[in-house]
C-alpha cells in the first residue's frame, strides 16, 4: 500500500489542476453553452503574465496573483464574452468551436510577439512554500505544491456547488445556457448572468494556470495544451454537467497516470504507448461510453428561429456576366502564375509558392469534410502526415517511389478517416471535433513520434526515391508536378461539389432529419466523405514532404491541424478557392513575416493573424475573406450593372395626427440578413 | 440492406399493395416514452391503401412521437408498425424513405443552402440511390431530363413553380411547407406523413393545400395520415379521423362521429363540457 502510495501522491497536483480545468470547462459550458477551447491558453496567459510579474518586475507573489488571476484573468473572460461569443447564437456549435480553437492557437503565438519569447522557470507557488515538507502521508513527503493543489480544489469545489446549486444566480445560469433570449423575456439580465460565468470560469483557468506553474520546471504553452486535452476527458466523463466527477476525474487521471508510471518498466514499449496517450484513450471511451456526450448536439434555443439564415456565397450572387468576367480573370492570373514560375520566379519565392501548392491540397481535404460535409474535424494534419509517413516508410524500407507510396498513403489515411469516422458515428459538433483532436494527440504521441521515419530521426527526402528530376534544384519538374496533383485534386473535389455526394451532403447541412426523411443515407455519405477527405489529406501530406524534403513529426502536429482550419476558416472554408487562397495565404504570410527582426518571423505572428482573423467567423461564418469578396462583387456589380442595387427609398417617420404618442411606435425599419431584406421600411 | 425491389415505389400509377392484402400501414400496441412519461402509450391502428387518415389531439397527445416512431426517428419500446404486411422493426429512416414513406415536419426542416428545385432534385435522386461517389468523380451525376421533368411536375401540382429558383432561406414559412409538401411528394410515396401542413398557410393557401391532399389520395392513390389543428381542413381531406390525448387512442370513426365523442369534447374542452 505505501508503495502505491507513493507512486500515487505525486499525481494529485497533476489531478487537482486537471480537476481545476475540467470543473471550469463545465462551468463555462453549463451557463454559456460553449465549450471553451481557449481554456488552456487562459491558463497559460495567468501563468505566463504571474511568472514574468515576480521573476521580472520583482513583485511580491500576493500582488502578481492579484494581478495575473483576480483581474488579468477575469477581464479576459469578460472581453471573449463581450466581443465574441456573446454574439454567436445559441444553436450554432460551429462558430463556438471555432472561435475557441482560434483563441487556442492565437493567444499562445501572441504572447512571445508581444512579450519575448525567453524561456521561464520556477514559477514561485502561490499559497505554501513548495521546499517545505508539511507532513507525510504513508511515508510520503507532501510539500507545498501537494498542499497548494488540494486545498483550492476542494474550495473551488465546494463554492462552484453551491453556485449552482443553491444561489439564484446559479439558477439564471442554468436558464441562460437553454437561450439566453428566453430567459431576458423573464426579466433576467442575461448578459451580465453570463458575463458573470465567464468572468467566474476565467478567474479558475488562471487559478489553475498559476497552480500549474510551479509544478512544470519549465514554463511551455505546450504544456498547458496536454492539461486541457485531460480536462477535457474529464469533463467528458462528467457529460459537461456533473462538478464533482470531473473533479474526481481529474484528479484520478493525474493519479493514474504517476501510478502507471511507477509500475511500468520506464523503457518498455507498452510504458512508451501507453503513458502518453493515457488522455486521449480516457477522453475517446467517454466520448464512445457516455451517453450525455452524444446528445450534446441536441441542444436547442427555442427563439433559434430569430436568427439571420446562412449568408449567400459570393457566387450565388454574382451576375452572369460579371461571373465570367471573374473566370476569365482567374485564367489569366493562373496563367500569368504559370509563366512566372517557369521564367523569372526567383527560387526563394518558388520554393514558397511550391510549399503552398502542396499545403492547398492539404486544405482541399477540409474544404470537403467542414465546407461540404459540415464536420468539424481536427485531424487533417493528422491524416496528411498518415499520407507523409506510409510514403516515407515504403521510400525507406522498400525503396519505393514517393508517388507510388503517395497513392498507398492516401489509401491508408482514408482508411484511418473512415475508422474515425466509424467511431464517431453518433456524434458531431463538439463530439466530433473533441473525438478527432484525441485521434490527432494519439497519432502525435503515440505513432508518429515512436514510428518516426528512421528510428524516430528525421528523414531527408532522397532524390531517388522521387525520380523524374522532381528535386532536381535548377528545373521546374516540382513546380509542374505539385500543380499536376493540386489540379487532379480540385477536380476531384469541384466534381463531388456538383455531384449528387455534394448536394445530399448540402442537404445534411440543413437538416440531417429531413435529409433522413427522403432516403438519404446519413452514415455512408459521412463514410465517404471522411474517405475522400482523408484521401486528399494523405496525398498534400506527401506532396508537402517532397517539397520540403524531409519527414518528421513536427510538420503534421495536432497544433499545425488546429491551425489549418483556422487557416481555412479565415478564408473561406465552403467555397473551394478558399483552400488555395488559404495554402498560397499561408506561405506568403510565413515569408513575408521573415523580414521583420526574429520575434515577429516564424509561425507565430501567422497563426496569430489568422486566429485573428477566424475571430470573425462569428460576424462572417463564410469566412473573412469570402464575405470581402462579397461585398466588393456586389459594389462592383452595382457599378457597372446599376439596375441591380436594391432597396426601396426609406417612407417618412410614421407620425400621429393629434401629437399624442402612441402605446408603441415602429419607426421605419430596415433588416437586412446577409444582404437579404428582411423587413424593408417597418412601420406601425 | 438493399431495399427489395418489391417495395420500391412505382414511379406512377397506384402503390404496390402488400403481398397478402394487408394494410399498407398497421401501427399495433406502440408504446414510447420519455423518462417516466409515457408519450404514446398501446397505440394501435391501420391506414389502407389509398385511404386519407386524420391523427388529431390536443398539443402533448403523441402524435409527432406517434410519426416518428412510424418513420423510425424514434424506436417504440413496445409494438410493431408494419408497412404492407412487413414489419420494419429497426429499419433507418433513409430505408423507410425509400420502402414509400414520405414526411413533412411540424418545425419546417428545408435545406437551407438549397433552392426549391434543387431540394427536389435531391429528393428525387435520393429515392433512388446513395451517393455515388465514383459516379460524381466520372462527372456522370449531372440531373436527367427525366428528373427535370418529373421535378417540374410536382412544382406544378404543388403550386410553387414560380418560386422555383427561389433560395429557400428567402421564402416566408408558408412557402417552405409548400416545398417539404412537394420535396415529400417527388419521392411519389405511397404513405404521406404529413405533420401540421397548413401550420403557417393562409386560407387560400390551406384551401389549395387540401386541393392538392385529395388529388394525390383520389387520382394517384396515396395514402395519407394528417395530423393537424385545422379541423376544418381535416374534415375536408380525411375518410376516417384517430383522436389521441395523453399519448393514447380516444376515439375512432369518420370526422362527424369522432367529434361527436363524449371523450373528444372532453379532451378538447376539459371536463366542463
Amino acid at each position: 500500500m505505501e508503495h502505491f502510495l507513493g507512486f500515487a501522491i505525486p499525481g494529485i497536483p497533476y489531478g487537482c489542476t486537471y480537476a481545476i480545468v475540467a470543473v471550469g470547462l463545465v462551468l463555462t459550458y453549463q451557463a454559456t453553452g460553449v465549450f471553451n477551447f481557449a481554456f488552456g491558453a487562459q491558463a497559460y496567459t495567468s501563468a505566463f503574465v504571474y511568472t514574468k510579474l515576480v521573476q521580472n518586475e520583482q513583485l511580491p507573489v500576493w500582488l502578481a496573483f492579484l494581478l495575473s488571476v483576480v483581474i488579468l484573468a477575469p477581464l479576459l473572460g469578460l472581453i471573449f464574452d463581450r466581443y465574441l461569443f456573446r454574439k454567436i447564437p445559441n444553436t450554432n456549435t460551429t462558430a463556438k468551436l471555432v472561435t475557441g480553437i482560434s483563441l487556442f492557437v492565437g493567444i499562445p503565438a501572441l504572447l512571445p510577439v508581444l512579450f519575448g519569447s525567453q524561456n521561464q522557470y520556477n514559477s514561485p507557488s502561490i499559497l505554501f512554500d513548495p521546499n517545505t515538507v508539511y507532513f507525510r502521508v504513508a511515508q510520503t513527503p507532501v510539500n507545498g505544491i501537494y498542499l497548494s493543489s488540494v486545498v483550492v480544489t476542494a474550495v473551488v469545489l465546494v463554492a462552484l456547488v453551491v453556485l449552482m446549486r443553491f444561489t439564484n444566480l446559479g439558477l439564471q445560469m442554468r436558464g441562460a445556457v437553454e437561450s439566453r433570449r428566453l430567459v431576458q423575456l423573464d426579466g433576467v439580465n442575461s448578459g451580465r448572468v453570463i458575463a458573470t460565468a465567464w468572468a467566474v470560469s476565467s478567474l479558475l483557468a488562471g487559478l489553475a494556470g498559476v497552480l500549474l506553474a510551479p509544478i512544470y520546471g519549465q514554463l511551455q504553452a505546450q504544456d498547458y495544451a496536454t492539461l486541457l486535452v485531460a480536462a477535457f476527458a474529464a469533463a467528458a466523463w462528467a457529460a459537461l454537467r456533473s462538478f464533482p466527477i470531473a473533479a474526481l476525474v481529474g484528479i484520478l487521471m493525474g493519479v493514474a497516470d504517476t501510478v502507471l508510471q511507477g509500475y511500468l518498466p520506464a523503457t518498455s514499449s507498452l510504458s512508451a504507448a501507453v503513458l502518453p496517450s493515457l488522455p486521449f484513450i480516457v477522453l475517446v471511451l467517454a466520448l464512445l461510453l457516455v451517453p450525455g456526450m452524444r446528445k450534446l448536439h441536441d441542444d436547442s434555443d427555442p427563439l433559434s428561429s430569430v436568427d439571420p439564415p446562412p449568408p449567400p456565397t459570393t457566387a450565388s450572387l454574382r451576375a452572369p456576366q460579371l461571373s465570367r468576367v471573374i473566370r476569365i480573370a482567374w485564367y489569366v492570373l493562373l496563367a500569368a502564375f504559370i509563366v512566372s514560375m517557369l521564367s523569372w520566379m526567383p527560387k526563394t519565392w518558388e520554393s514558397v509558392f511550391n510549399s503552398g501548392l502542396a499545403f492547398s491540397t492539404i486544405f482541399l481535404s477540409i474544404t470537403l469534410i467542414t465546407g461540404m460535409g459540415g464536420q468539424l474535424s481536427l485531424a487533417q494534419a493528422t491524416l496528411a502526415g498518415v499520407g507523409a509517413f506510409t510514403a516515407a516508410q515504403l521510400a525507406n524500407h522498400l525503396g519505393l517511389n514517393f508517388l507510388a507510396g503517395a497513392v498507398v498513403g492516401a489509401i491508408l489515411a482514408a482508411a484511418v478517416a473512415v475508422i474515425l469516422a466509424l467511431a464517431s458515428l453518433r456524434l458531431k459538433g463538439l463530439g466530433l471535433a473533441l473525438m478527432t483532436i484525441a485521434a490527432a494527440l494519439f497519432f502525435d504521441n503515440s505513432i508518429f513520434s515512436e514510428i518516426g521515419v528512421s528510428h524516430g530521426v528525421a528523414l531527408t527526402v532522397a532524390n531517388k526515391w522521387v525520380g523524374l528530376g522532381i528535386l532536381n534544384a535548377n528545373g521546374h519538374n516540382l513546380f509542374i508536378m505539385l500543380m499536376i496533383v493540386l489540379v487532379i485534386c480540385l477536380a476531384a473535389v469541384t466534381l463531388v461539389g456538383n455531384g449528387t455526394t455534394g448536394r445530399f451532403l448540402a442537404a445534411q447541412r440543413g437538416s440531417e432529419t429531413a435529409a433522413a426523411g427522403i432516403g438519404i443515407n446519413i452514415t455512408w455519405q459521412r463514410i465517404q466523405i471522411f474517405a475522400l477527405s482523408g484521401a486528399v489529406a494523405g496525398i498534400g501530406g506527401t506532396m508537402l514532404v517532397i517539397q520540403q524534403q524531409t519527414v518528421n513529426a513536427m510538420q503534421f502536429n495536432y497544433q499545425l491541424g488546429l491551425a489549418f482550419v483556422v487557416i481555412v476558416i479565415t478564408t473561406g472554408v465552403s467555397a473551394i478557392e478558399g483552400a488555395i487562397q488559404a495554402g498560397m495565404g499561408y506561405v506568403v504570410v510565413q515569408q513575408v513575416l521573415t523580414y521583420l527582426p526574429a520575434r515577429y518571423g516564424g509561425n507565430g505572428l501567422t497563426f496569430v493573424l489568422f486566429a485573428a482573423g477566424a475571430l470573425t467567423y462569428v460576424a462572417h461564418p463564410e469566412g473573412i475573406l469570402e464575405y470581402q469578396k462579397r461585398r466588393w462583387t456586389m459594389r462592383f456589380q452595382r457599378l457597372i450593372l446599376p439596375g441591380s442595387s436594391s432597396g426601396p427609398p426609406t417612407p417618412p417617420m410614421p407620425g400621429s395626427d393629434n401629437g399624442a404618442k402612441p402605446p408603441i411606435s415602429v419607426p421605419s425599419l430596415d433588416g437586412p440578413f446577409t444582404g437579404v431584406a428582411a423587413t424593408e421600411g417597418g412601420g406601425p | 440492406m438493399r431495399v427489395p425491389k418489391v417495395f420500391r415505389s412505382p414511379s406512377t400509377g397506384p402503390p404496390i399493395e402488400g403481398p397478402d392484402g394487408s394494410p399498407l400501414l398497421a401501427v399495433a400496441g406502440v408504446t414510447k416514452s420519455f423518462g417516466g412519461i409515457a408519450a404514446v402509450r398501446d397505440v394501435s391502428f391501420t391506414v389502407e391503401t389509398g385511404e386519407s387518415v386524420g391523427l388529431v389531439g390536443p398539443n402533448g397527445a403523441g402524435k409527432t412521437t406517434l410519426f416518428n416512431c412510424i418513420c423510425g426517428q424514434l424506436q417504440p419500446e413496445d409494438g410493431r408498425v408494419e408497412l404492407k404486411g412487413t414489419t420494419l422493426g429497426r429499419l433507418p429512416t433513409f430505408q423507410r424513405a425509400r420502402l414509400g414513406i414520405g414526411r413533412t415536419y411540424q418545425r419546417v426542416e428545408v435545406f437551407a443552402d438549397m433552392t426549391v428545385r434543387e431540394h427536389l432534385l435531391v429528393a428525387e435522386r435520393a429515392r433512388c440511390a446513395d451517393g455515388q461517389l465514383l459516379r460524381d468523380l466520372a462527372n456522370r451525376s449531372r440531373p436527367t431530363s427525366a428528373e427535370i421533368t418529373r421535378v417540374g411536375e410536382v412544382l406544378d401540382l404543388v403550386g410553387i413553380a414560380d418560386r422555383a429558383e427561389a433560395p429557400v432561406s428567402a421564402l416566408g414559412l408558408g412557402s417552405c411547407r409548400l416545398v417539404e409538401l412537394a420535396r415529400a411528394l417527388v419521392a411519389e410515396p405511397c404513405l404521406l406523413l404529413a405533420d401540421e401542413p397548413s401550420s403557417g398557410l393562409d386560407l387560400t393557401e390551406t384551401q389549395e393545400l387540401a386541393n392538392v391532399l385529395r388529388t394525390l389520395q383520389r387520382e394517384r392513390g396515396m395514402a395519407v395520415l394528417l395530423v393537424e389543428h385545422d379541423l376544418h381542413m381535416v374534415a375536408e381531406v380525411v375518410d376516417r379521423t384517430i383522436v389521441m390525448d395523453l399519448g393514447a387512442v380516444i376515439a375512432q370513426g369518420t370526422f362527424d362521429e369522432v367529434m361527436a365523442d363524449t371523450n373528444v369534447r372532453h379532451a378538447y374542452l376539459g371536463t366542463s363540457a
